[in-house]
This record gives structure tokens, C-alpha cells and sequence, in this order.
């Protein structure tokens, strides 16, 4: 009997939804075969099977969210063995959408004073007398998810400083929590501070005690990606000083530079959008001003070596930031195409995580939409993001006369942390270089 | 760029990290000038220990009856015994250059130095097969060992003849008959402990209070018991003021309390120390910093230098293999931005003496200087089946744990084979066990590791067979 796990498609997943089953019970499956797909934060992925068998169970509905990593999905046994009867956990108590308050149900956590000791010592200075919570595993295997990784030390600690481990974020191998981790903890910490990266942003009162009656909307449940994208812009935008830089930029010469490149491009049938060319300089951008390809970390500011720009694509709901890596040593027909491919694939939920984790400084046009100018919220850790505006015809001064450009606004907003306000001006100066001189690219 | 990553060091520390980077798909290159493998397996741990093993078998032998055996006086051939020992060192060389091959990593050979560079220093080779060579790479680890520490003022320095550093005691033509050891930390003690095996009259002299100094006191004091007992004598709180070559061998003069002494013997070992090896290889002219002859490193082991990480003896004490090994391995991690969390491990120390000698964490006396009420446990080798059994009863386990968190905090440990053992207790340190896990472990019976149990459940007054 062989259970089939919750996999782990990137190494910051922790749950995801089981979008699909393409099995039932007593199909046989080989290694290899597409069993179910999953729908992680950010895309679908095909879970294959690792093991062969015949199915003999499916223990977690398809639709059902929430689904920690590592819980048990399915069930497979090998040819002629016979079904494992009683022995397991009936599916539907398995499945791990369970109702919200299992929470409250779980085994109380221990009281202040227990440790993860074990005998109880004699004579003076005690150690933690001995708690019996590991009697008979309270905990069943689908509940791993609450299970609080710590080292004796870091339980014990906790313990007699009245640490709850559940609001601690753990910094030792596999996220366990360890001893510097407790120590630095505030006692009484209220779960939901260190909970807070992995559940609900925060607690707001509901719609209802807000004045807006339940029958006056429809709720559209969250999906990976709307949690991933509340959760993520919540904490930058809390966390993260911001501060945006505006400017104005001349395109005329980048439009006709980009109907020449396209016309020379037209027989390979790529087209270069104005947003290729925009990442182009960026990237360009980057590489005169390094300071502004950055992250804050606290052990130091990290400068990236390569501009790997990721690119805000908006899908049905939702959006997703693939990443052009590399950007400054590319061709424009090379952004263009691999940026194409990137959006499409977006738009199917198919990236793999590494397409879209990891970008060292962000792109985000809503010019289509004839947006002016907006400032966007930082993609942490990357230490700024440009929001591009629509490209149009403006009254401009030039020299004393009055004159038409077609001109496009642009705003980068900066992690004061990591770039100041000099260093995105110093950024914004290049860019603008570029974008309104584009030869200037080629130097 | 010529690499992502140049190691200047093949050692422990260079060697293992360059592995490590290759194994992260960084493009790495190692440089050395003499022998791949470095001090540990040319001239330091590995060598040693062939010899140790060629004495301790040779001591044995003198106790046969002991186990009711009995041979004809055995006897030995010190050539053999060296050859033997080079043969071991000769034999891991190869093994290096083997894993230097199978991981694709360039050996360069010949002599660094550092000039300048963008993104890190750029390095200057001398090659051994002359010419020069200049390479450029994204990162730089400097991992030049250390050496043998001199003080040529009290003539406390390798002479070419009867006074020795380990290189030359490593490789000595004879056994002498009397040999003086100045210093006993675990080379001075090894060596100390080789010569005796064989024969030597030995005296070690040490300028502390104890032998062993970085041991827990109750450990050094019963060493020394247990060495006496073989014939070592020992001179402690005794500062050489000169040694020098006599007509026949060395004179050595030391003051104990304002008493003068003078020592002969046919040779003397130097064993005071190590200094690293941050000369000649630019730097200086770099501006890296340098505190009382180590490379000042962050906890990534990186230099105020951009771009060059230092690791091992030369990044400071403690001056052991697996500490290089150990942080070449996080250094590399970090650049290559796969680092886990670095929590710091503690760091066993051995000494390969009979008996053996082998401790982690603190001291009781350094646990109590920190202001930490502590809870301390012994075990006696003398009770302990195992050893009864094997006619090694001597030593023992000692336990310190933090009263407050029942945190195992050190352990310290005398007897055979406890340098096989000590990575039981450093294991439980680094997954921060209290006693409650040391307790709840099944140690196997019988087995001399049984005492570390005992010397757990010791410390909460709970041991069993005593």
C-alpha cells in the first residue's frame, strides 16, 4: 500500500488546491502518469505518479483547497493486494477542507512550563516536569500541516517563557524552529503575527457588521493566487517603505524605431511591443545604475548581478510576473519573443516556478488601458518597480515654442530602504536616455 | 571572467569547499603550491594518526599477557614506520586529485597573490611549472592554512637538525631516545604520546597551569595521571627561556615560578602554536584585515574585501580540519545563494593520544565564567562493561548541561576511542537536545558509548551503574 502525497511543486509551497483528478478507484496507473493537476499560487501544475499500482483510494475530493503539502492524496496498492479495509482514515474525514474551526478542536497546545521533556528529574533546579502530549498521537496525519516543527530546546524555552511556537517563525533547517528563534520571541506573541505569511492577511470586521447585508453580493472564493497576491502585497505594502518617482518621457523616436525594427523583423514574424522595448532599457538602465538592481536583506544590500526583469501580465483573475531574465543581454527580437511565450503560458497557468520567482526588479504597463500614471506596489524583495503610462499625443514646451510629442509617463516606486531618492532619479535618468535616444541602446 | 570561484588552498578547507562549489555548478578553480590535500593529509591529521596507530599497536603488544596472549619481544623498524605513514598520506593525495578531476575543478599549481580586481580580487599565480598565470573570478575563498608558530628569540625554531616542528618530527630519521615536546596541545601531546609508545624518554613542557589547557580541567589532570603512568614527565607553568643545540643533542631552559631548570635531550619538538598564513599573498596592498595573524571574516566568512571570502586555520581558531571544512562549505553555499540557516555548530575537538582525549561545547569552568548555573555528570570507563571487557578502563565521560533549559552545553571525554564518540553528543548539541533526548536514547549494549548515557542520566542523579 503505497500513499500518494501532496507534492511539493516549488520550494515555497505550502498548500495548494486539487484542482483535478484524472484517476478513479481501481485504475491502474504506472510511473509517469498524469494522476491530478494542482493548482499552486500561481499556476496548474500535473502531479505524475512517482509509484505503480491500482488506485485504491482517493482521499481528497477534487476542488478541495487548502490541500497541505506532504498530506496524503491517494492511496495505491499493488497488483493483488487486497484494499486496506479499515486501517486508514476514512476519505472524508481526510480531506483536509475541513470546516474553519478545526483549529479550536486540535489538541490544546501545552501549558506554560512543559517542554518536549521526557523523565522527571529529582533534586534541585528543575528541568520542565513531563508533559504527556505525545501519548497515544493526538495528531492525525492530515493535520501535519499544524504540527509545530522545534528542537527540544526551542520547545522547552518556549515553555518557560510563555512563548506560543505556533507564532514563531522558524529559522533552522526546514523552517524548525530553534533556540535564537524562541529567544528572540515576545512572550504572549499573539499567533497571528507570526502566522501572518502563511494565513488570511490580516482580520478585518465583516461586510455584514460594515453595513453591507449578506444577500447583496456574490462571494467569489479566494484561489491560490488571490491569497498569494493579498498576502504578498499586503506585507510590502505595510512593511516596505515606498516612495514613488515620476517623469515624463519623449517616444516619438522609440515609435519610429520600433516600426523599423519591425519592419526589418516582419519575415521572422516577431513584433516588438513599446513594453519590450521599455524592458530593454530598463535592463540598460540597470546596468548604468546597479544600485537600483537591489534588495534590502539584513545582512546587507544585494546587488544583482543580472537584470532579471519580471513583467506584470494580467490574467482573468488575477496577475502574474513572468521574468525575461538576463534582459540587458538580450536583443529586443529575443525579449520579444521569449516575453510573447511568457505571457501565453501565463495566461494558461503554466509557468514553472522558476518562471516566475526570482526577478530582480519589476515592469508594470497598464498603457493599454490609457492609464496616465500610477505607482505600483513593491514585488518584494526587489528594491523598485516602474509603472509605465499610455503613450500620447501631449502639448510640450520645447525651447520657448510650444510643440506636440507623444509623450508617456512613468513611475518608479522605490524601497527607500535600498534606493533612495537619488539613486531612482540617477535610474530614471538613464531609462529616460534610452527610451527617448533608443540607439543609444546599442552602444 | 576565467571562474566563479578561485580557492587558493587545497587543505580541508579549500579542497571540500571547491567540491562543494562544483557541485552548485560554479565554474572553480583551486590553487596549490605544494600538495593537494594541505597540511591535514600531507603533513598534519592523517599522517599522524598512521603513526599513532604504528605506536599504539607496538604498545599493545607489551601488554599481550594482559589478554592472556603472548609473543616474542616485538620489535620495530622506525623507517618503516615513517614510510608507512607517508604511504597513508601519499595514498589520500591522490584521492584529492582524483576528486579534483571528477568534479572538474582546475588545479592550478603554484603560488597566489592577490592584486586588485572587479568584481573580486584578481589572482596572480606563480606557476610551479613556471610562467605566470592571471585568472579573474566572481568570488575569491583564501584558504592558506596556517604553520607551526616560532619564537626564534628563544630559539623556539625548526633548526634543520634536532629541533623539530611537526614537519620534521613527521618525518625523523630515528626514534631519539630522549626527546623534549615544548608545548601540549593536541600536536605536542600526539607527538609526545608516538615517541613514549616507542621508547623515548619524553618530556613535555607547557607554559599554562595545565596540560591540555583548552580541556576541561578534571580531563586535563586525569591526561596527565594517565600519561605519567607511561612514563611521560611533565613540566607545567614552565616558560622556555632558551633551547638551543648542544654537543649531544639540545639544552632547553625554562623558568617554573622563578626557578630556573635546564633539560637535555637527543631532540625537541616545538608545538607553541600556529600562525596563519596570511604573508606574502597581497594582502596588504588589498587592505584586508587582519587581526594577530588571521583574516577577520562575517559568519559567511567573507573579508571587508569585496568579493573574497577567508576560510580555515588562516580565518582563526579553532585551527581544525573539519572547522575549515565546515565553513568552506557555508562560504560557498552563501555565494552561491543556496546557504541554509547558519546556526552555529559546535566544533569537537580530538586528540589522539592514548588514551584518547575528545570534548565539544564548554567547559565546566567556561560554562560557569559565562554566569550559567550548570548541572554536571560523570561516568567512569572503570564501570563500564564494555571496556572492562576490552582492558580499556581508563578515563571517562563528562557531561555539563545548562540548568536553566536542560540544554546539553558541553561534554568532554577521556578514553578509548571517545574520538569515535564525541559526534554523538555534538549530533544532540546541534539539534539542541536537552536531557530529556539524551535519556530517551537507546544506547547499544555493550558498548563504551553506554557512558555517555551514564554520564547524562549522571548529571540529573540518575545513573544507573555506579
Amino acid at each position: 500500500m503505497t500513499d500518494v502525497l501532496m507534492p511539493a511543486l516549488s520550494p515555497t509551497m505550502e498548500e495548494g488546491v486539487l484542482a483535478k483528478w484524472n484517476i478513479k478507484v481501481g485504475d491502474t496507473v504506472k510511473a509517469g502518469d498524469v494522476i491530478a493537476e494542482i493548482e499552486t499560487d500561481k499556476a496548474t501544475m500535473e502531479v505524475e505518479a512517482v509509484d505503480e499500482g491500482v488506485v485504491d483510494a482517493i482521499l481528497v475530493p477534487a476542488g478541495a483547497e487548502g490541500v497541505k503539502v506532504n498530506t496524503p492524496i491517494a492511496r495505491l496498492k499493488g497488483e493483488g493486494e487486497s484494499s486496506s479495509g479499515g486501517a486508514a482514515a476514512p476519505p472524508q474525514s481526510a480531506a483536509p477542507t475541513a470546516p474553519p474551526n478545526t483549529g479550536e478542536q486540535k489538541t490544546p497546545s501545552p501549558p506554560p512550563g512543559t517542554g518536549g521533556g521526557g523523565r522527571e528529574a529529582d533534586g534541585g533546579g528543575k528541568p520542565a516536569p513531563t508533559p504527556q502530549q505525545t501519548k497515544g498521537s493526538p495528531t492525525p496525519a492530515v493535520n501535519g500541516a499544524d504540527r509545530v516543527f522545534a528542537t527540544p530546546l526551542a520547545r522547552r524555552i518556549a515553555g518557560q517563557n510563555g512563548v506560543d511556537l505556533k507564532a514563531v517563525k522558524g529559522s533552522g533547517p526546514h523552517g524548525r524552529i530553534v533556540k535564537a528563534d524562541v529567544e528572540t520571541a515576545r512572550p504572549g506573541a499573539a499567533p497571528e503575527q507570526g502566522a501572518a505569511s502563511t494565513a488570511e492577511p490580516r482580520k478585518v470586521q465583516s461586510l455584514e457588521q460594515m453595513g453591507i447585508p449578506a444577500g447583496s453580493y456574490d462571494l467569489v472564493p479566494l484561489d491560490g493566487m488571490r491569497k498569494t497576491i493579498a498576502r504578498r502585497m499586503t506585507d510590502s505594502f505595510r512593511d516596505v517603505p515606498h516612495f514613488p518617482l515620476s517623469l515624463d518621457l519623449e517616444i516619438d523616436r522609440l515609435l519610429d524605431a520600433r516600426v523599423r525594427i519591425n519592419a526589418t523583423l516582419e519575415t521572422r514574424g516577431v513584433k516588438v511591443s513599446v513594453n519590450d522595448l521599455v524592458i530593454k532599457a530598463a535592463a540598460m538602465a540597470l546596468k548604468v545604475v546597479p544600485e537600483a538592481n537591489a534588495s534590502y536583506t539584513p545582512e546587507g544590500l544585494a546587488l544583482h548581478h543580472n537584470a532579471d526583469i519580471a513583467v506584470a501580465v494580467a490574467l482573468e483573475h488575477g496577475l502574474i510576473t513572468p521574468i525575461v531574465r538576463k534582459a540587458e543581454t538580450k536583443s529586443l527580437a529575443q525579449i520579444a519573443v521569449e516575453m510573447k511565450d511568457l505571457a501565453a503560458r501565463a495566461r494558461d497557468r503554466k509557468l514553472k516556478p522558476e518562471e516566475f520567482q526570482g526577478g530582480t526588479f519589476s515592469v508594470s504597463n497598464l498603457g493599454m488601458f490609457g492609464i496616465k500614471n500610477f505607482a505600483s506596489i513593491i514585488n518584494e524583495p526587489q528594491g523598485a518597480i516602474l509603472s509605465v503610462g499610455v503613450g500620447e499625443k501631449r502639448a510640450v514646451v520645447h525651447g520657448d515654442a510650444l510643440a506636440i510629442a507623444t509623450v508617456m509617463s512613468v513611475t518608479l516606486t522605490c524601497d527607500h530602504r535600498v534606493v533612495d531618492g537619488s539613486i531612482g532619479a540617477r535610474f530614471l535618468q538613464a531609462f529616460k536616455g534610452f527610451v527617448e535616444d533608443p540607439v543609444t541602446m546599442l552602444a | 571572467m576565467d571562474f566563479d570561484l578561485v580557492i587558493i588552498g587545497s587543505g580541508p578547507g579549500g579542497y571540500v569547499a571547491a567540491i562543494r562549489a562544483s557541485q552548485l555548478g560554479l565554474k572553480t578553480a583551486i590553487v596549490e603550491r605544494e600538495l593537494l590535500g594541505g597540511i591535514c593529509l600531507n603533513w598534519g591529521c592523517i599522517p599522524t594518526k598512521a603513526l599513532l596507530k604504528s605506536g599504539e599497536v607496538f604498545e599493545q603488544l607489551s601488554h599481550l599477557d594482559a589478554y592472556g596472549l603472548g609473543a616474542t619481544r616485538p620489535t620495530f623498524d622506525f623507517t618503516k614506520v615513517v614510510e608507512r605513514s607517508r604511504g597513508v598520506a601519499k595514498q589520500l593525495n591522490q584521492g584529492v586529485a582524483f576528486l579534483m578531476k571528477k568534479h572538474k575543478i582546475e588545479v592550478i599549481e603554484g603560488e597566489a597573490r592577490l592584486e586588485k580586481g572587479t568584481p573580486a580580487p584578481k589572482v596572480l599565480i606563480k606557476l610551479k611549472a613556471g610562467g605566470e598565470r592571471t585568472v579573474q573570478a566572481r568570488n575569491v575563498i583564501l584558504a592558506t592554512g596556517a604553520r607551526a608558530r616560532e619564537i626564534p628569540a628563544v630559539g623556539l625554531a625548526a633548526d634543520g637538525d634536532r629541533i623539530w616542528t611537526y614537519r620534521q618530527a613527521m618525518t625523523a630519521k630515528a626514534c631519539p631516545k630522549s626527546l623534549l615536546v615544548v608545548g601540549s596541545g593536541a600536536i605536542g601531546i600526539e607527538f609526545a604520546s608516538f615517541y613514549r609508545a616507542l621508547g623515548a624518554e619524553v618530556t613535555v613542557i607547557e607554559a599554562l597551569g595545565r596540560i591540555l589547557p583548552v580541556e576541561d580541567e578534571d580531563v586535563s589532570k586525569a591526561a596527565q595521571k594517565a600519561f605519567e603512568k607511561r612514563g611521560l614527565a611533565f613540566r607545567v607553568g614552565a616558560k622556555v627561556t632558551r633551547l638551543g643545540k648542544s654537543k649531544t643533542g639540545v639544552e632547553l631552559v625554562l623558568d617554573s615560578g622563578g626557578k630556573s631548570e635546564t633539560l637535555t635531550a637527543e631532540a625537541a619538538i616545538v608545538a607553541v602554536g600556529i600562525d596563519g598564513n596570511v604573508e606574502n599573498v597581497g594582502l596588504e596592498a588589498l587592505g584586508v584585515k587582519v587581526d594577530r595573524g588571521h583574516v577577520t571574516t562575517d559568519p559567511h566568512s567573507a573579508t571587508n574585501v569585496a568579493g573574497l571570502y577567508a576560510i580555515g586555520d588562516v580565518a582563526g581558531p579553532p585551527w581544525l580540519a573539519h572547522k575549515a571544512s565546515h565553513e568552506g562549505i557555508h562560504c560557498v553555499e552563501h555565494i552561491a545563494g543556496k546557504a541554509g540557516p547558519n546556526i552555529p555548530a559546535p566544533i569537537p575537538g580530538c586528540t589522539y593520544s592514548t588514551p584518547q582525549i575528545a570534548s565539544v561545547g564548554l567547559t565546566e569552568a567556561q560554562a560557569k565564567a559565562a554566569g550559567r548555573k550548570v548541572r554536571v555528570g560523570r561516568f567512569p570507563f572503570r564501570v563500564n562493561g564494555k571496556a572492562i571487557a576490552s582492558g580499556e578502563t581508563e578515563g571517562f565521560v563528562k557531561t555539563v548541561f545548562d540548568e536553566a533549559t536542560g540544554a546539553l552545553i558541553g561534554a568532554h571525554m577521556i578514553g578509548g576511542e571517545v574520538t569515535e564518540m564525541i559526534q554523538g553528543f555534538a549530533l544532540a548539541m546541534t539539534l539542541e537536545s536537552t536531557e530529556a533526548e539524551l535519556f530517551a536514547t537507546v544506547f547499544p549494549h555493550p558498548t563504551m558509548s553506554e557512558a555517555m548515557h551514564e554520564a547524562s542520566l549522571d548529571a540529573y542523579g540518575m545513573v544507573l551503574h555506579l
